[in-house]
């Protein structure tokens, strides 16, 4: 077939004969000999397929397909390099793919990022420990207060800071209710991308009550900078008891809507049964964690595995399939929504009292009041928003687990105000290395699929 | 804090083996003295409670095989680079001969639920380590990210090209001595004189 | 034969008024996601906000099928090239919402990555404030937006500049 349609286009080639549309496709050593294979038609062919089909970057045309690393162009038989992204719309903002394609199968891809690269390392450098949440919490932006957990207890732990056991509490309730609304935000995107439109609204459906939860708490729907060193913000506002249960009640509803919806639906299993297979050898040998691990049968999960915050006191499951396929993906996801909402209720029945702040003027802020009737709370209150605080000299990495899988900072000080190095191990930029090993083989609808159950969120991939 | 294991005679001779080290200096963490016994001049440090192995850089990869070999670190969770250029104060454990790069490997066995943390002190003058990702794939993305950023070489990578920056981008951002480019705010259109 | 005998009612006006009318109600945006504004457009497209009150639900995939592209978060020197391409393969009329303070002025982000403004790359017609801007305020620009186009010139073109941009001028960064 490409044979076929190559020959009608390329221009080096007028009249292809017989035996080469005969010529049995994949057989490339057969297809070198003959003159249509011949390097200046590849030349040229490579040029206009990258040339029409690619984004034009730059004017150099055949540096195009050199974009992002080195393609092995002589090995380019039958195949047909194709580009899908960076602005289409399922991959997921603007993540880029290059795909070798033999008709329809994908014989080879290739992941290229860097699109959406916010220098966010860098920023962070130059922002004071205090001002740093609102940089991390605009990397994942599916899951922001997961990235200000992960810097804050990384400079707790610089810090050698004992956060209150309320704050613990609060940090656990909102990086759930977090997992819940990115969950349900793959929910919807997996949905549209695969077919399942209608999931686009049901799943925004309960996410904005989410949202909303999330805005009544912290002050904004996404990109919070709420959980902060030393603690949290603000307290919990007045009546977030039934409204917290009042959205579990709807989450919980609308988690048995999209079963019943998707879970036994024939269309959706023939979608995604046995598409983008991949082994928990293989998921461990890239690097990869959170659900795509999950759904090999291998249940690591850090929340059990090594608990933080307090993990250790509540009572959740760790969700887990066998066949690592799109749809065991799918099905870890949905089914990780209630075991959140689980812990979520559970959170709400277990709240402490006490401060939702270390009450060491060092990282905390004086209270409002006070700023109105001392002269040094003032001074206080502005040096620590302008100056931010020192940090011992050291270095440490912390992990925990964000929807998407291990989220780590690994956090320099050299005892100034501001940190050497911050580095976000992001989840999504190392799930993204499986995409190449799933969707080899696999036709280009699937991989569609493919990218869309490994959710990766391009803020965090790039940074 | 740190057990100082730094043995300066064998520095040079990476094949040798290393004679049994005296037992107050060994790490009490038995995979960092199991890796400091392999390595000569590996040096262990605790960094808030966490073990991490200070190594020569040309052990990397070595070090990462045993590790996943000999100590069921199953994964390598993150590879990434800092640049001392400017430090205030200069954060490195005792023994270790600061250089201006540090590149920094973390491992995870699943396994035996543990992690270590292997650093490696880089020249600027030859900035390159060997590649991990012979060991453990999932390097891959990472290290051409180092490579990108703070222009460190991975010697034995597959395909080491620049991975979030454009590739006709000049200068390795994430180096301190590279300006971070921020543009001062301009006010168009204000009427005003200034 | 006078209007009397016509059976049913009817209106007159300028033929311009009838276009810009039909224009302003059925505006198409282009899917350009970009960074967390991505997310509030579609959240502004999904059930609660309902874009589809304005006629303009079907964010269309292709460029060539839509007139607004509305520049959803950070704009990478390395992404700026591809977002100017798709803006011109964008058929005239067209239009550009800025959408979040990064893609307006490079936001928090002043550095070495990040476009300053995507008012350097294409012209920008509204710009919506927040980080990111909630569905209601896209909303509000996409209303205002509507307002210009109804009450806008509505043969008048573009004026090209040399590059092909707004016309803005960036000093080269020393070192």
């Amino acid at each position: 077939m490409s044979d076929e349609l190559a020959g009608v286009t390329d221009p080096n080639v007028l009249d292809p004969s017989e035996d080469a549309i005969a010529e049995p496709i994949g057989s490339q050593e057969a297809a070198a000999d003959h003159p249509f294979h011949r390097v200046p038609a590849d030349e040229a062919r490579l040029e206009r397929q990258t040339g029409e089909g690619a984004q034009e970057l730059r004017t150099r045309e055949r540096e195009i397909v050199m974009t992002g690393g080195t393609w092995p162009v002589d090995e380019l038989g039958d195949t047909m390099v194709i580009n899908m992204g960076p602005q289409h719309p399922s991959t997921h903002g603007v993540l880029r793919i290059m795909m070798e394609l033999d008709s329809e199968e994908v014989v080879r891809a290739k992941a290229i990022i860097g699109y959406l690269h916010t220098g966010m390392e860098k920023t962070g450098e130059e922002l004071t420990y205090v001002q740093g949440a609102t940089n991390v919490t605009r990397m994942d932006y599916a899951s922001p207060l997961s990235n200000e957990l992960v810097y804050a207890t990384a400079v707790e732990r610089l810090l050698d800071l004992e956060v209150p056991e309320r704050a613990t509490w609060m940090r656990m309730m909102l990086v759930e209710l977090n997992r819940i609304s990115s969950h349900l935000l793959f929910q919807a995107t997996n949905g549209m991308d695969i077919g399942a439109v209608s999931m686009i609204i049901y799943g925004w459906r309960e996410r904005e009550e989410v949202l909303r939860l999330l805005e009544s708490i912290t002050g904004l729907r996404m990109n919070h900078d709420y959980i902060r060193v030393g603690g949290v913000a603000a307290d919990l506002p007045d009546g977030w008891r039934e409204h917290v249960l009042n959205t579990m009640d709807i989450v919980e509803a609308g988690v048995a809507e999209y079963d019943a919806l998707l879970s036994e639906n024939p269309i959706w299993l023939e979608r995604t049964v046995g598409i983008g297979a991949i082994t928990t050898e293989e998921c461990i040998a890239l690097s990869i964690t959170g659900p795509i691990l999950r759904s090999t049968g291998f249940a690591w999960d850090l929340r059990k595995a090594q608990p933080y915050l307090a993990y250790d006191d509540v009572d959740f499951d760790v969700i887990f399939t066998e066949n690592g396929d799109v749809f065991d993906r799918y099905r870890i996801r949905l089914y990780e929504i209630l075991e959140s909402v689980k812990i979520v209720r559970q959170c709400v029945a277990n709240m402490p009292g006490g401060d939702y702040r270390v009450q060491d003027r060092k990282v905390t802020p004086p209270p409002r009041a006070r700023i109105d009737e001392s002269m040094e709370a003032l001074i206080h209150h502005f040096k620590l928003f302008t100056e931010g605080f020192k940090v011992p000299a050291g270095e440490t990495y912390t992990a925990v687990e964000s929807p998407r899988g291990e989220i780590g900072c690994y956090m320099v000080s050299d005892g100034s105000g501001k940190p050497v190095r911050m580095h976000i191990r992001g989840p999504s930029f190392y799930n993204l290395q499986a995409m190449g090993p799933m969707v080899r083989n696999s036709l280009v609808a699937d991989a569609v699929a493919i990218v869309s159950s490994i959710d990766p969120i391009l803020g965090e991939v790039d940074r | 804090m740190a057990d100082e294991v730094r043995e300066p005679d064998h520095e040079g001779e990476p094949e040798a083996p290393a004679p049994p080290r005296p037992v107050e200096d060994r790490p009490s963490d038995e995979v960092a003295a199991a890796l400091c016994d392999r390595f000569a001049d590996a040096i262990f440090f605790e960094s808030h409670g966490q073990s991490v192995v200070y190594l020569d850089r040309a052990h990397l990869a070595d070090a990462g095989g045993y590790l996943r070999d000999d100590e069921q670190f199953t994964m390598c969770v993150d590879v990434t680079a800092v640049d001392h250029l400017v430090d205030g104060v200069r954060h490195a454990a005792p023994g270790v001969a600061p250089e201006r790069f540090e590149v920094v490997a973390n491992f995870l066995s699943h396994t035996r639920n543990r992690r270590i943390r292997l650093i490696c002190e880089v020249p600027e003058s030859d900035p390159s380590v060997p590649s991990l990702t012979g060991v453990y794939p999932g390097t891959d993305f990472a290290e051409r990210e180092v490579f990108d950023l703070f222009g460190i070489r991975f010697d034995g990578h597959p395909d080491l090209t620049r991975i979030l920056m454009p590739d006709d981008w000049v200068g390795h951002p994430l180096r301190k001595d590279d300006p971070s480019a921020r543009v001062p705010v301009t006010f168009k259109g204000d009427p005003r004189p200034r | 034969m006078g209007l009397e005998q016509v059976s049913h009612n009817f209106l007159t006006a300028p033929l311009e008024d009838l276009v810009r009318w039909a224009r302003r109600n059925s505006v198409f945006p282009a899917t350009f996601g970009l960074a967390c504004c991505a997310i509030e457009m579609m959240a502004a497209g999904a059930a609660h906000y309902d874009l589809a009150r304005y006629g303009m639900e079907v964010f269309r995939a292709s460029p060539r099928q839509a007139d607004l592209m509305i520049v959803a978060g950070r704009v990478s020197n390395k992404m700026a090239p591809v977002l100017r391409q798709v803006y011109d393969q964008m058929v005239e009329p067209k239009w550009v919402i800025s959408m979040g303070v990064c893609a307006s002025t490079g936001g928090m982000f002043n550095n070495y990555a990040i476009v300053q403004g995507v008012d350097q790359i294409v012209p920008v017609d509204v710009y919506v404030p927040g980080c990111p801007p909630g569905p209601e305020t896209l909303m509000h620009g996409i209303l205002t937006l509507h307002d210009m186009i109804r009450t806008g010139e509505l043969m008048k073109r573009r004026e090209t500049t040399p590059h092909g941009g707004a016309g803005v001028t960036l000093e080269p960064a020393s070192a």
